[in-house]
C-alpha cells in the first residue's frame, strides 16, 4: 500500500475528542456479521410461514402442450400448485421489465430459455416443495433454438417472441451515438486503421447469497410486507403496485441485510411475484429462495456484447477516431436494467480517456433463447464493455505500431486543463488528471524494470537450449474513465421514475442523529460511510449517527444502489441535508446566544461568537435548544430535521490506471497473475479502508472474467455455466495480493467533491488482465476467458469462440 | 429420526428426516442462521462449521451424521460476555468482510487454518481458504486478518 498523495483523513476531533468525518473508520455493520447475527432474507422466519419452489424448463425453446399438476397437488404437504394458466386468470402471467418489454412470470404458451419458470409449488417445507416439483408432468414440443446471436437475424431464424403482436424477426433495436459522417471522414483519411472483432462473453454476477423473498399479505389490513433481496426497495414497491394492482401505501418492501448484489438484485424476478401470489392464495407468509443453479441460469446475466471495433490513428500514434458496431445478445426477453433513454446503457462513453475528435457506435440488440439481463455485475450500465473495447483497441493499435502501450496512452490521454471535457458522444467529464494517475501506476509497478525483465526473458527464450517451459511474461495496461451517479432527472429515469434520491436527517434532542436513505447497501458499508458524510459536515461523531435504509415505510423514495450511484447521488443528498442542519443550527445558536447570525463562526461541530470562542454551542446543544421552549425568529420552525431530494447535475467520472503482470505457462496455457497494480482516483475518499476493499473485490471480478468466468451454450441452448462446478469464480489461490495507489481529483459539482468508485475496478481490470495475457502470447487478439484450454488454443493460433461450446 | 448433538457447548436434539442436511438442521431447527448457504455443489464454503473440531461444509453433511458429535458454529466463537474471538476481531480490524455472507464460513475455516499450522505465511493462508468463495473482498484483507489473528494468538496455539 503506497502512501496517499493527498490525505483524505479529516484532522478534526469532536469536543469529546472523537475522530470526525472522513477517514479509516472500522465498520459499524461488522459487529453483527462477524457474530453470525446478520439478518438476510433466508433468515426471516414468520409464524405459519410456508416454503416454495419453482419448476423450470429443461428446454431452451419449446411449446408447452400440457401441464399435469394433479400428483403434486395430492402431496400431503403441498398447499398450492400454480401454473401460467392460473396466473393468466389473475392477469399476472406476464410482467413489465425494466426495459419496457414484458417477461413471463410463468410460461403460458412456450418456454424461451432453459431454466425459465413453468410452475410453482407452495408447501409446508422446502424439501416437500422440491419433492412436489418432481411430481409435475409437463409435455413439451421442442422447437429449434436461437443460440448464436450472430445468426439471430438470419431470415430463417425461429421467431422467439411470437407472443408479441406482429413480430417477424428477433431484432430488439438499433441504436446509435456519435457523428457517423465525421467519423467516416476521419477513417477515410487516416494513415493507420486497425480493426478487431471481440466478444465480451456472457458472465453472471453470482452474489454469494442468491435471490429470494418472503411475502406476507395480511388479509385483514390488506397490507403486503415483502422481505426481499433488492438493491432498489422503493422501485420494487412501485412496480409491485403496478403489477399486482395493490395500493402502494399498503406495500412495505424490506430489504434486510443483502449478501452481495453486484447488479443481480436490481430487477424483479418471477420468484418474487410468485411468492406474493403464493401468499394471496394460501393466506400465509410464503418464502421463496432460489438455489445457485437457478440463480446462474435464470437471473440477470451480464455483458454478452459482440463488438467490432475500428481505431484510426497517425503513424506516430495520435488517435483520430473510434468506430464500433455492437451486436448485443439480450436473451429471450429484454430485461436490461438501464435508464429509459439509454437502451445500450452508457456504452457510448467508449471513447474512453483519450482526446480525439470523432467517434461513432451502433448497437444492434437481438433476442436469443437465453435468460434475460445484460446490465449487471458492476457494469455501470455497459461501461465495462465500453472500457474493454477502447482499452483493447488502443492496445491493438500499439501492437500494430510496435509502440509501447504506456507511451501510446500517455500521448493520447486527456490533459487536466481540458476538464470539464465534452466527449465526442456527448458526455461531460467532470474532472481528471490522467497523466498523473498513469505515472503513479507505472512508478508503483516499476514499469521500466518490468519491460526490461520481459525483454531479457524473451531474448533468453530464443537462445539454443532454452527451457521450453519458461513462463511467458506479459504486462497489460488499462486506463479507464467511469461515468457513475445516474443521474440527472431530465435525462435519466427507470420506468418513468426519475433518478433523484431522497434523504432525511433528524437530529434528536440529545444530539444523536438518524439518517434515512433511499439507497440500499449490499456490503459496500453505507451504514458507516454515510454516517461519516454527515459527521464531515456537522461534526457529530459517526457513532452517534444511525443510518436507516432498506425499509420503504421508513425511508424516503429513491432508486437504490447500483451503477456506483450511492455516493454521487445519495451521498450528495446526505451532505446537503447535513448542510441544511448546519445552517439552521446557526439560526438556533444565534437565538440561544442572543447574537446575530452574522456574528457566528463555525468550527467543526460548533457555532461560536466571533472573537469570543468561549461563547458557543455544539450541534448537540443546539439540538436540545431546537426542541426546547427557546424562542426562535419568525418563520423558523423548531426541531433540527432536514429532508432533501438530490437531483444530480451530472454524473461523476472517476478514473484509474491499472497494470497487470502475468506469467503464462506455454505448455499448459495456465495463466498466473503475478502482480496487479491499481491506482484509482474517486476524488476525496470518505473512508479509504472501505474504498480499498471495494477495489480489491472489483479486481477479483476482473481477474475472474478475464481468466475463468463464462456462461457458454451448446447448439440446443443448454446452459453450460449453470453451477459453481462449471461457472468458475476466483478463489484466494488465483488472486494475488493487490497493490493499490491513489490520486485525488475532486468532482467540482458534487457537494463534497466525492465520486463513486464501487464498480471502477470491475470496469477497469478485465482489459488489463487480457492485455497482459495477450502481451505474453505476443498475439494481437483472442477472446477471454483465458482458461488454460483457451490460452493454449490461442497459442496454437486456433482461438475458440468462448460463448459457444462447439465452433 | 432423532439426532442429539452438542452445538457450541450446548446439548441439542431434533427430529429430522434422514435426508436433512446439517446446515438445515442448524438454520431451520435450531434457528442458528449465522451459517449460510451459497451454492448447491459444495463449492462455496459459506456453510462451513467445525465438526469435532474440523472444518466441514455443513451442506455436505447429513444431520444424521452429526449425531453424537460436537458442532461449533460462528455463534459459538465469542465468549459469553460478548468478547469477540481474536479471529472475529481481526476480520473487523482488517476490513475482511463486506456483505458478510461468506464471513461465518470464512471465520470457521480460518479456525482450522490456525489450528492446523504452527507457522503461517500468505501462501499457506491462501491455500487454506481455497474452499471458501468470497465475492466482495478479493481475499486480500481476509488473508491479512488470518495472519493478524495468528500473530495475536501466537503462544496460545
Amino acid at each position: 500500500m503506497t502512501a496517499t498523495q493527498t490525505p483524505t483523513q479529516d484532522t478534526s476531533l469532536s469536543p469529546e475528542g472523537n475522530p470526525l468525518g472522513f477517514g479509516r473508520m472500522l465498520r459499524k455493520e461488522d459487529a453483527r456479521f462477524v457474530r453470525g447475527q446478520g439478518h438476510y432474507v433466508d433468515d426471516v422466519n414468520l409464524p405459519g410461514m410456508l416454503h416454495s419452489a419453482i419448476l423450470r424448463s429443461p428446454y431452451a425453446h419449446a411449446r408447452i402442450v400440457s401441464i399435469d399438476t394433479s400428483a403434486a397437488e395430492a402431496h400431503p404437504k403441498v398447499k398450492a400448485v400454480i401454473t401460467g394458466k392460473m396466473l393468466e386468470d389473475l392477469k399476472l402471467a406476464w410482467m413489465p421489465t425494466l426495459s419496457g418489454d414484458v417477461v413471463a412470470v410463468l410460461a403460458t404458451d412456450k418456454v424461451r430459455f432453459q431454466g425459465q419458470e413453468v410452475a410453482y409449488v407452495v408447501a409446508e417445507d422446502e424439501y416437500s416443495a422440491r419433492d412436489a416439483l418432481e411430481l409435475i408432468e409437463v409435455d413439451y414440443e421442442p422447437l429449434p433454438a436461437v443460440v448464436d446471436a450472430k445468426h439471430a437475424l438470419d431470415p430463417d431464424a425461429p421467431i422467439i417472441r411470437d407472443d408479441l403482436e406482429g413480430r417477424a424477426d428477433n431484432k430488439i433495436y438499433d441504436w446509435e451515438a456519435g457523428d457517423a459522417a465525421a467519423c467516416d471522414e476521419v477513417f477515410s483519411n487516416a494513415e493507420v486503421v486497425v480493426s478487431e472483432d471481440m466478444i465480451y462473453p456472457r458472465v453472471h454476477p453470482a452474489p454469494m447469497e442468491t435471490c429470494g423473498s418472503v411475502a406476507s399479505l395480511d388479509k385483514v389490513t390488506g397490507k403486503l410486507t415483502m422481505w426481499t433481496t433488492t438493491q432498489a426497495p422503493h422501485a420494487h414497491r412501485t412496480i409491485y403496485a403496478l403489477v399486482a394492482g395493490l395500493p402502494e401505501q399498503k406495500i412495505q418492501v424490506i430489504s434486510p441485510d443483502i449478501g452481495g448484489g453486484f447488479g443481480n438484485k436490481v430487477g424483479i424476478y418471477p420468484g418474487y411475484v410468485l411468492s406474493i401470489v403464493g401468499s394471496i392464495v394460501t393466506g400465509a407468509p410464503v418464502k421463496w429462495m432460489e438455489d445457485r443453479s437457478e440463480n446462474l441460469m435464470s437471473t440477470s446475466f451480464a455483458r454478452d456484447y459482440h463488438m467490432h471495433g475500428e481505431i484510426a490513428a497517425t503513424k506516430e500514434g495520435k488517435i483520430l477516431g473510434l468506430r464500433v458496431h455492437v451486436l448485443a445478445d439480450h436473451g429471450a426477453f429484454n430485461g436490461v436494467a438501464q435508464p429509459t433513454k439509454f437502451p445500450a446503457g452508457f456504452f457510448h462513453i467508449f471513447t474512453g480517456s483519450y482526446d480525439y475528435p470523432a467517434a461513432h457506435c451502433k448497437v444492434t440488440a437481438v433476442y436469443t433463447n437465453k435468460a434475460l439481463g445484460g446490465v449487471a455485475y458492476a457494469c455501470s450500465f455497459r461501461i465495462t464493455e465500453a472500457v474493454y473495447l477502447v482499452e483493447r483497441m488502443v492496445t491493438c493499435l500499439a501492437y500494430e505500431l510496435q509502440m509501447d502501450p504506456a507511451e501510446l496512452r500517455m500521448k493520447n490521454l486527456l490533459r487536466p486543463e481540458q476538464f470539464p471535457y465534452m466527449s465526442p458522444t456527448g458526455w461531460e467529464y467532470d474532472s481528471g488528471d490522467y497523466p498523473r494517475a498513469l505515472k503513479e501506476a507505472m512508478r508503483i509497478a516499476g514499469y521500466e524494470d518490468l519491460r526490461a525483465e520481459q525483454a531479457a526473458r524473451r531474448a533468453r527464450a530464443t537462445e539454443p537450449g532454452a527451457d521450453p517451459s519458461t513462463p511467458l511474461m506479459g504486462i497489460g495496461l488499462s486506463f479507464f474513465t467511469e461515468g457513475v451517479g445516474a443521474g440527472p432527472r431530465k435525462h435519466m429515469d427507470i420506468l418513468g421514475l426519475g433518478m433523484a434520491d431522497g434523504c432525511e436527517l433528524r437530529v434528536h434532542p440529545t444530539g444523536k442523529a438518524q439518517l434515512r436513505l433511499s439507497v440500499q447497501t449490499q456490503g459496500q458499508g453505507h451504514e458507516t460511510t454515510f454516517a461519516q458524510i454527515v459527521s464531515h459536515v456537522i461534526g457529530l461523531p459517526p457513532e452517534d449517527i444511525e443510518v436507516v435504509h432498506g425499509d420503504t415505510d421508513n425511508t424516503p423514495f429513491g432508486l437504490g444502489t447500483y451503477g456506483s450511484r450511492s455516493t454521487p447521488v445519495s451521498g450528495a443528498a446526505a451532505a446537503v441535508a447535513a448542510q441544511r442542519i448546519k445552517d439552521k443550527a446557526r439560526v438556533i445558536a444565534a437565538a440561544a446566544l442572543e447574537c446575530s447570525v452574522e456574528d457566528l463562526e463555525w468550527e467543526h461541530g460548533r457555532w461560536y461568537v466571533k472573537g469570543d470562542p468561549s461563547q458557543g454551542k455544539t450541534i448537540a446543544e443546539i439540538a436540545m435548544a431546537a426542541h426546547s421552549s427557546l424562542e426562535l425568529p419568525e418563520g423558523v420552525e423548531g426541531h433540527l430535521d432536514a429532508s432533501v431530494v438530490y437531483n444530480p447535475p451530472n454524473l461523476t467520472y472517476p478514473f484509474g490506471a491499472y497494470i497487470c503482470v502475468v506469467d503464462v505457462d506455454p505448455q499448459t496455457g495456465a495463466v498466473k497473475v503475478r502482480r496487479f497494480i491499481a491506482v484509482d482516483d474517486c476524488g476525496p475518499r470518505i473512508n479509504p479502508m472501505i474504498v480499498e476493499g471495494q477495489v480489491h473485490g472489483g479486481l477479483a471480478d476482473g481477474l475472474g472474467m478475464a481468466l475463468m468466468e463464462v456462461i457458454a451454450f451448446d447448439p440446443d441452448g443448454n446452459n453450460l455455466g449453470g453451477s459453481f462446478m462449471d461457472y468458475l469464480l476466483p478463489t484466494s489461490m488465483e488472486c494475488p495480493s493487490w497493490e493499490l495507489g491513489e490520486t485525488v481529483t475532486p468532482s467540482p459539482h458534487h457537494p463534497i467533491g466525492v465520486k463513486g468508485v464501487g464498480e471502477s475496478a470491475t470496469v477497469g481490470s478485465p482489459p488489463a488482465v487480457v492485455n497482459a495475457v495477450l502481451d505474453a502470447l505476443q498475439i494481437r487478439h483472442a477472446d477471454m476467458p483465458f482458461t488454460p484450454a483457451m490460452t493454449w488454443r490461442a497459442l496454437q493460433g486456433r482461438p475458440m469462440r468462448p460463448d459457444l461450446a462447439i465452433e | 429420526m432423532r439426532v442429539e448433538l452438542t452445538v457450541n457447548g450446548q446439548k441439542k436434539a431434533a427430529d429430522v428426516e434422514p435426508r436433512t442436511l446439517l446446515v438445515h438442521l442448524l438454520r431451520e431447527d435450531f434457528g442458528m442462521t449465522g451459517t449460510n448457504v451459497g451454492c448447491d455443489t459444495s463449492s462455496c464454503g459459506a456453510c462451513t462449521v467445525l465438526l469435532d473440531g474440523e472444518s466441514v461444509k455443513s451442506c455436505t453433511v447429513l444431520a444424521a451424521q452429526a449425531d453424537g458429535r460436537e458442532v461449533t458454529t460462528i455463534e459459538g466463537l465469542a465468549s459469553a460476555d460478548g468478547t469477540l474471538h481474536p479471529l472475529q476481531r481481526a476480520f473487523q480490524e482488517n476490513h475482511a468482510l463486506q456483505c458478510g455472507y461468506c464471513t461465518p464460513g470464512m471465520v470457521m475455516v480460518s479456525m482450522s487454518i490456525l489450528a492446523e499450522n504452527d507457522t503461517l505465511d500468505e501462501a499457506t493462508v491462501r491455500e487454506g481458504l481455497e474452499g471458501n468463495l468470497c465475492r466482495c473482498t478479493g481475499y486480500h484483507n481476509i488473508v491479512k486478518a488470518v495472519l493478524a489473528a495468528k500473530e495475536e494468538m501466537g503462544a496460545e496455539l
